[in-house]
């Protein structure tokens, strides 16, 4: 399969499950919710050494939250249900409650409930306040700009993460703008997160390694300075590769936003150097769920 | 389906308790059984049909029309489900230990409305008596959840011992509202009476009015409270005063108490002739 110039691999990135769920952070103004969640979210690109994966969704309108303040949505995944649970209450604790103006509020209210500022509340010190307002538990802990309101609870759903392609360039920049643009059009689909730096990861990795304390090593087959001296997946014209990883709510989600962003990337198409779209194929042994770019483009 | 409705034939002598009469237990009886249901009068059992006229089928909505009769007691006792309304007046107990389903009474209803009340909607278009949402004597919890709406005032104790759930009172409240009061909220757009949350542990007492606090109630001074919006948005779906965004605020004077308590409680004051709560009002819902 071509699209402008642009080959697509007869290959499939290989996605797992995963445990997901949202939260919602309000604040006075837009910019404090922002930093906020960029706390929340920050040094969350990889299972491998975060304990988790998270990125900002999308900025709500004040319309769009519980308490009509303006807000970001945030989605964070994790392979467990324990640890995502952890994670979620370690960075609400540290980088929520402690946010001027901050509120948080949960993003999905059905599956199993998860604690979202449960436990938050002991930071009042038996000052805290329980408010049950339409079924939903929220609490008040007074802080020492006022007061943090906080739902209990969040919901926690079943997720698929690691779903990816990679971005095969003449050159470096050429690489990074083709990424750029797919990033700009995937943050658009709803569900999704791309939880890289920028959404892009310049570092792909293979499982295993030589060093056998290590899972994962670099993806060697796809490292352009090693072409001559490794079992090599490029064309001697690829000078550079970058990748973009999706999680996603469900696989649909992650259909559609592969969907788009490779679309991004073909537009630029072999007259600005993208010459291939390949994907992390991992022989089947990474996890369950397979993305095959060529259905997904055709 | 019509309502199953009970219109009063004439008034009783002596109070009636109205208790079997309701959706759950009427649930797939026939209109002969129903009818022949008795109440305890007094000291004397009547059947249903002595007392009302029954007409119409559907056990799930009941209408009961008294004309202006306030004996009959405990309507809506245990509520499970389904809507039961009262044309005219209901006695005491009005949806004591309401679990489910909705509860309307067109006019006023007597002592210990809503008591020990577990869930669903009371509604109560008229005034309320003393002890409404309290707890029966002796016991040591009053209203558990749900929702109370009185729209017009309410006798003495309102909230006495009240554990959670919401007070919505359009009109005055008497004294000792929200005393010995547990946790949950009571708002009152009228005026208040003495001693207002006397020995209250936590929860929140809601008022558009200053009230006359005791000594035992201390200023925290002003605040914007994130909570009040999302309090007022869940009233909205209500036939009520409380539905209208422009009775809505979110600046407040917040007073903690009773210190001769826990101290964890709070009376909540609307700042009056502030700017900020006159946009707040303005932008709510919108």
């Amino acid at each position: 399969m071509i699209i402008n110039g642009v080959s697509i691999d007869e290959t499939f990135a290989e996605a797992f499950p995963m445990k997901a769920t949202r939260a919602i952070i309000t604040a006075q103004n837009q910019k404090w919710a922002m930093i906020s969640a960029q706390a929340m979210t920050g040094f969350a690109t990889s299972v491998i050494a975060c304990g988790c994966e998270a990125g900002i969704e999308r900025i709500l309108d004040p319309s769009e939250t519980p308490d009509g303040r303006p807000g970001v949505s945030v989605l964070i995944f994790a392979m467990g249900g324990k640890g995502l649970a952890k994670q979620l209450e370690t960075r609400a604790g540290q980088c929520v409650l402690t946010s001027p103006t901050s509120a948080l509020f949960a993003g999905i209210d059905e599956g199993l409930q998860i604690p979202l500022g449960k436990n938050l509340r002991y930071f009042g010190d038996g000052f805290q306040i329980a408010k049950k307002i339409a079924g939903k538990r929220y609490w008040r802990v007074p802080v020492m700009d006022g007061e943090f309101l906080t739902e209990a609870t969040t919901g926690r759903v079943d997720a698929v993460g690691g779903g990816n392609f990679l971005v095969l360039a003449e050159s470096q920049p050429q690489a990074l703008e083709a990424c750029e643009a797919a990033i700009v059009e995937m943050k658009k689909v709803p569900n999704v997160i791309m939880p890289f730096p920028g959404g892009v990861v310049r570092s792909g990795s293979k499982i295993g390694s030589k060093y056998p304390a290590l899972g994962a090593s670099t993806n060697d087959a796809f490292c352009p300075t090693l072409k001559g001296v490794t079992k090599t997946d490029l064309s001697p014209e690829i000078e550079s590769v970058m990748e973009i990883v999706i999680d996603g709510l469900t696989k649909e989600d992650i259909d559609k936003a592969m969907r788009v962003g490779i679309q991004a990337v073909c537009e630029l198409g072999a007259e600005n150097g993208i010459k291939r779209i390949s994907a992390g194929n991992y022989g089947g042994k990474l996890g369950p769920f397979h993305f095959h770019l060529q259905e997904i483009m055709a | 389906m019509s309502a199953l409705t009970f219109s009063a034939k004439h008034e009783t002598a002596q109070r009636v308790d109205m208790s079997p009469l309701v959706c759950q237990l009427l649930k797939d009886m026939s209109l002969a059984d129903i009818a022949a249901i008795e109440l305890q009068n007094g000291k004397r059992k009547i059947r249903v049909d002595e007392l009302f006229d029954i007409s119409g089928e559907d056990s799930q909505d009941i209408i009961i029309i008294n004309n202006s009769y306030a004996k009959l007691d405990f309507i809506g006792k245990e509520l499970a489900s389904g809507r039961m309304t009262v044309q005219g007046e209901a006695g005491a107990y009005f949806g004591m230990g309401m679990k489910s389903g909705e509860l309307l009474a067109d006019g006023s209803v007597g002592l210990y409305a809503a008591c020990e009340m577990k869930n669903g909607l009371l509604t109560i278009k008229g005034d309320a008596g003393d002890f409404l949402g309290a707890a029966l004597p002796g016991n040591k919890q009053g209203m558990k959840g749900g929702t109370v709406l009185v729209k017009g005032n309410v006798g003495q104790r309102a909230g006495d011992h009240m554990r959670r759930g919401v007070m919505l009172i359009e009109g005055n409240a008497g004294d000792y509202c929200g005393s010995r009061m547990i946790a949950g909220t009571i708002a009152v757009m009228g005026s208040t009476g003495r001693f207002l949350g006397y020995a209250m542990q936590r929860g929140t007492i809601l008022l558009w009015k200053q009230p006359q606090l005791s000594a035992t109630f201390n200023d925290c001074g002003s605040h914007t409270l994130a909570f009040l919006p999302i309090l007022f948005k869940s009233f909205t779906s209500f036939d009520s005063k409380f539905a209208k965004e422009s009775v809505t605020f979110n600046r407040v004077r917040r007073f903690g108490g009773d210190m001769a308590e826990k101290g964890r409680a709070e009376v909540l004051v609307k700042l009056q002739n502030e700017e900020q709560n006159a946009a707040f009002s303005a932008a709510s819902f919108s």
